[in-house]
């Protein structure tokens, strides 16, 4: 059913929270993404041509740097890991024709059934933030599940029992947990940095929070570009080197 | 947004399809045909042929069409849904439409009466089809109020030329339809004006400092591809349009799609050559109306991109 659930009083809201501030851009959580999930719940995440010229291919989870110019966080660069972030009010499963797009009134995880997706794609235009990802071989839609086939799976050990992208963070900059509970470490992490939601405008009310970057201790300012000597020996003995090599 | 041919058809033909059908059980409803015991039958005939292609060129854009049918469940909450619920629900008085005219003759009661709901359940398939696009929030050129207004009229354009056309062929003449037709034609030059300046001067709905919940910052720009080459995204949704290209596309599709038909359809309601000009006017809205609706989709821009640094 694609109408969403009635909220439960006191029902779980799991999501991750990711800090701005730490995360190194290292990607390492989408390659433990892609890992886990070709073999999870909506396994297999496909490569088409990955070793050709143009690899190209299905991940849950894609790493941008952006670099912000002014403000308090100062010049700085920031990466950002962009994942479907579990809306509470999600279009992407209100225009799903069939039911298999679905959130969960349980957790409020959002999932899409392999089994009836008839591929019509409309849920990924419905999505603002491009969580989406087509599997063109099997031709279904298939997303971020937030490993649920590994926060419930009671083979694990407890502490193993979170997303795989949390686990894998070495600047442990993704946390996991229930974002309904106040005392839970998630929601406090949000309340003492500051969490946002990405595009508040578009009313999507996603479960996920991003903390946004430090105040900047040490006032940046711009440094000129070291620029090359152009004269003297070296420079000499280059151009003789890029003369001859270049008859 | 990725212009998809398959989904340009879809909506161009269903569209001549749909405002066919609408046109004949008005203009039979307001007793404004010649008499034709084959003629009503056959144009609904026509009119559910373009209707129908339309709707299998659809199920070409699905990744598993032998599920298509799971389609129709979910019409509480989704107009994808409901498109199909209203275009499987049209087929049902459109033939009874037909059989009446058939047996009944096409002045009978229940056969006006029947033309006229033929016509309100293709146009509500029209409107369906439109909320699809309407009702997406991270597209600007679509969330807004020109699109359902703006694709019922192109169907109501494109349907009378369609009438016009075959009432030539058929009768020899199209007077009063050749010139709603030619009225349609100049409607719809104007709503596509409104909707173009409209969205010229829309602003972006999202900002990368919004996108990225990084609001301390003046401003970002990206710096750094999550990838190297295309991905599912980038292919669907990421598709930029020249400027200079939509301005030239643009005023290809003024001429094409409503300037030469409206002409030619006037000179058919003047019965010069009805049925030469009748087909000119077709061919020609065709082309234009499959042009605008390419420009539909490549002029529009999904907030997602802003992500890969696209302006929105
Ligand atoms: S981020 Fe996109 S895919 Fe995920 S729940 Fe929100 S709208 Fe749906
Ligand atoms: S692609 Fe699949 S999950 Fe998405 S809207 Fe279509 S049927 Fe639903």
């Amino acid at each position: 059913m694609t109408s969403l659930p009635q909220p439960q009083i006191g029902a779980k809201k799991l999501g991750l929270v990711i800090d701005l501030d730490t995360c190194v851009g290292c990607h390492a959580c989408a390659v433990n993404c892609k890992e886990w999930n070709t073999g999870g719940h909506s396994a297999p995440l496909p490569d088409y041509q990955p070793y050709g010229v143009e690899p190209d291919g299905l991940w849950f989870n894609r790493i941008h740097s952006y670099e912000a110019e002014g403000g308090s966080c100062g010049d700085r660069t920031v990466n950002f890991p962009r994942s479907c972030l579990h809306c509470e009010e999600p279009q992407c499963v209100t225009v799903c024709p069939t039911g298999a797009s679905y959130k969960r009134a349980e957790d409020g995880i959002v999932l899409v059934n392999a089994d009836i997706c008839i591929g019509c794609k409309l849920c990924s235009w419905a999505c603002p933030y491009g969580a989406r990802e087509f599997d063109e071989n099997q031709g279904v839609m298939k997303k971020c599940t937030l490993c649920v086939d590994r926060i419930y799976n009671e083979t694990l050990p407890e502490a193993e029992r979170q997303p795989a992208c949390v686990l894998t963070c070495p600047s442990k900059a993704r946390h996991f947990g229930d974002l309904n509970d106040p005392a839970s470490e998630v929601s406090i992490l949000v309340a003492l940095r500051e969490g946002q939601d990405l595009m508040p405008e578009l009313g999507y009310r996603p479960t996920n929070k991003y903390l946004p970057p430090r105040k900047a201790k040490i006032p940046v300012s711009a440094q000129p570009a070291p620029t090359a000597s152009t004269a003297g020996f070296g420079s000499a003995l280059l151009n003789l080197v890029d003369r001859v090599l270049s008859r | 947004m990725t212009p998809a041919s398959s989904v340009l058809l879809l909506t161009t033909l269903t569209g001549f399809g749909y405002g066919l059908l609408a046109w004949l059980g008005l203009f039979n409803a307001a007793g404004a045909l010649p008499r034709g015991q084959w003629f009503g039958p056959v144009v609904i005939v026509v009119a559910l042929g373009f209707a129908s292609a339309g709707l299998m060129a659809s199920t070409l854009h699905l990744g598993r069409p032998e599920r298509a049918w799971r389609a129709f469940s979910q019409w509480r909450s989704s107009w994808l849904s409901r498109e199909g619920v209203a275009a499987v629900l049209t087929y049902l008085p459109a033939c009874g439409f037909a059989a009446l005219w058939w047996f009944w003759g096409q002045d009978a009661a229940a056969t006006r009466a029947l033309g006229l709901v033929s016509a309100a359940f293709g146009l509500v398939t029209v409107g369906c089809t439109a909320m699809i696009y309407a009702s997406l929030i991270p597209i600007r050129q679509w969330h807004n109020r020109h699109t359902v207004p703006d694709y019922l009229v192109f169907a109501i354009f494109s349907g009378a030329v369609l009438l016009a056309v075959m009432q030539a062929a058929w009768f020899g003449h199209s007077g009063t339809v050749a010139l709603v037709a030619c009225l349609a034609a100049l409607l719809a030059l104007v709503l596509k004006f409104a909707y173009w300046r409209f969205i010229d001067r829309q602003a972006p709905l999202t900002t990368l400092t919004s996108a990225t919940g990084v609001r301390q910052a003046a401003k970002m720009h990206a710096l750094d591809q999550p990838h190297f080459s295309q991905n599912y995204i980038l292919r669907e949704m990421g598709f930029q349009l020249a400027r200079k290209h939509a301005a030239k596309l643009r005023k290809w599709t003024y001429v094409l799609a409503f300037i030469a038909p409206a002409i030619f359809c006037a000179l058919a309601a003047m019965d010069v050559a009805p049925v030469v000009f009748g087909v000119l006017a077709l061919v020609t809205t065709g082309a234009g109306l499959f042009l605008e609706r390419w420009l539909f989709f490549a002029e529009a821009t999904h907030t997602a991109a802003i992500y890969y640094g696209h302006t929105i």
